[in-house]
């Protein structure tokens, strides 16, 4: 399936993935993050169950402390 | 394009609310003021300490006072008649209804990422029409063109997204500034959007 990912087109193989499964393939480590699918906010009990489709717009957004 | 007076004349009715007075919320807060956004609500529980010189917007002589209090007379020596509403507590989910609620636009510039994602989600579940522009990513120097402005929605973060501060990378001015002020800008652009 084809996606944005924080404002890239990525193409990952398959059909659909849990938010927590397509953390893991590209490697999202950060413990405090935003994620918003189709600029809805998806809340961390959701990661597991929220699934993401061909032509969804993912953004996964570190949060690192400094200011 | 407009002149300093006609976008003034539109800063100047518009409130924005500042989560955190270190080195994100007192140096955007100076920007703001400069542009003549007319009404600043700030917030932050912390004090002056020698430490925060190195990049926030304080003097030597200010050591030691409540932050609001520091920014208030800072701001002022800016323009005397800008309208301050200053708060010394810690932003907390039970008092951002009673800080934010009338503020155009909201300012994430807390420390602790903890603290970031707390107001960030906050506002996106509570107020999503309200934009707020954060900041996540400023510590060390160089890579500049790593800076930028990430947006989804009403959200805006700006910063590169990765560089944590910590003891063996700590935040200094140069990039500090251009973060708080790639917020302000953020603020000028979502508050003038349409108006010329």
């Amino acid at each position: 399936m084809k996606i944005m990912l924080n404002n890239r087109a990525e193409i990952i193989e398959g059909d659909v993935f849990s938010i927590s499964q397509i953390m893991v393939i590209k490697s999202f480590k950060f413990r405090m993050l935003v994620v918003r699918l189709n600029d809805r906010l998806i809340k961390k009990e959701e990661y597991e169950t929220t699934l993401v489709k061909d032509g969804d717009d993912l953004k996964i957004i570190h949060l690192v402390s400094g200011g | 394009m407009p002149n300093f007076n006609q976008i003034r004349a539109i800063l100047s009715q518009k409130t924005i609310g500042i989560a955190g007075a270190g080195g994100l919320g007192s140096n955007c807060a100076a920007s703001l003021i400069r542009s003549g956004v007319g009404k600043l609500i700030i917030a932050d529980f912390d004090t002056v300490s020698d430490s925060n010189l190195n990049r926030q917007f304080y003097f030597h002589d200010q050591i030691g006072e409540i932050k609001v209090n520091a920014l208030r007379e800072n701001l002022l020596r800016i323009n005397p008649f800008a309208s301050l509403q200053m708060h010394a507590i810690r932003v907390a989910p039970d008092n951002i209804d009673f800080l934010f609620s009338t503020c155009d636009v909201i300012v994430e510039a807390f420390d602790d990422a903890s603290e970031k994602e707390m107001l960030i989600n906050y506002i996106l579940t509570n107020y999503p029409e309200k934009p707020i522009v954060a900041a996540s990513g400023l510590a060390g120097w160089g890579s500049m063109e790593s800076l930028r402005v990430v947006e989804s929605g009403n959200l805006y973060v700006c910063g590169d997204g990765e560089s944590e501060a910590g003891e063996l990378n700590p935040p200094l001015a140069p990039r500090v500034n251009i973060v708080s002020n790639l917020q302000a800008d953020k603020v000028l652009e979502i508050l003038l959007k349409d108006r010329f």
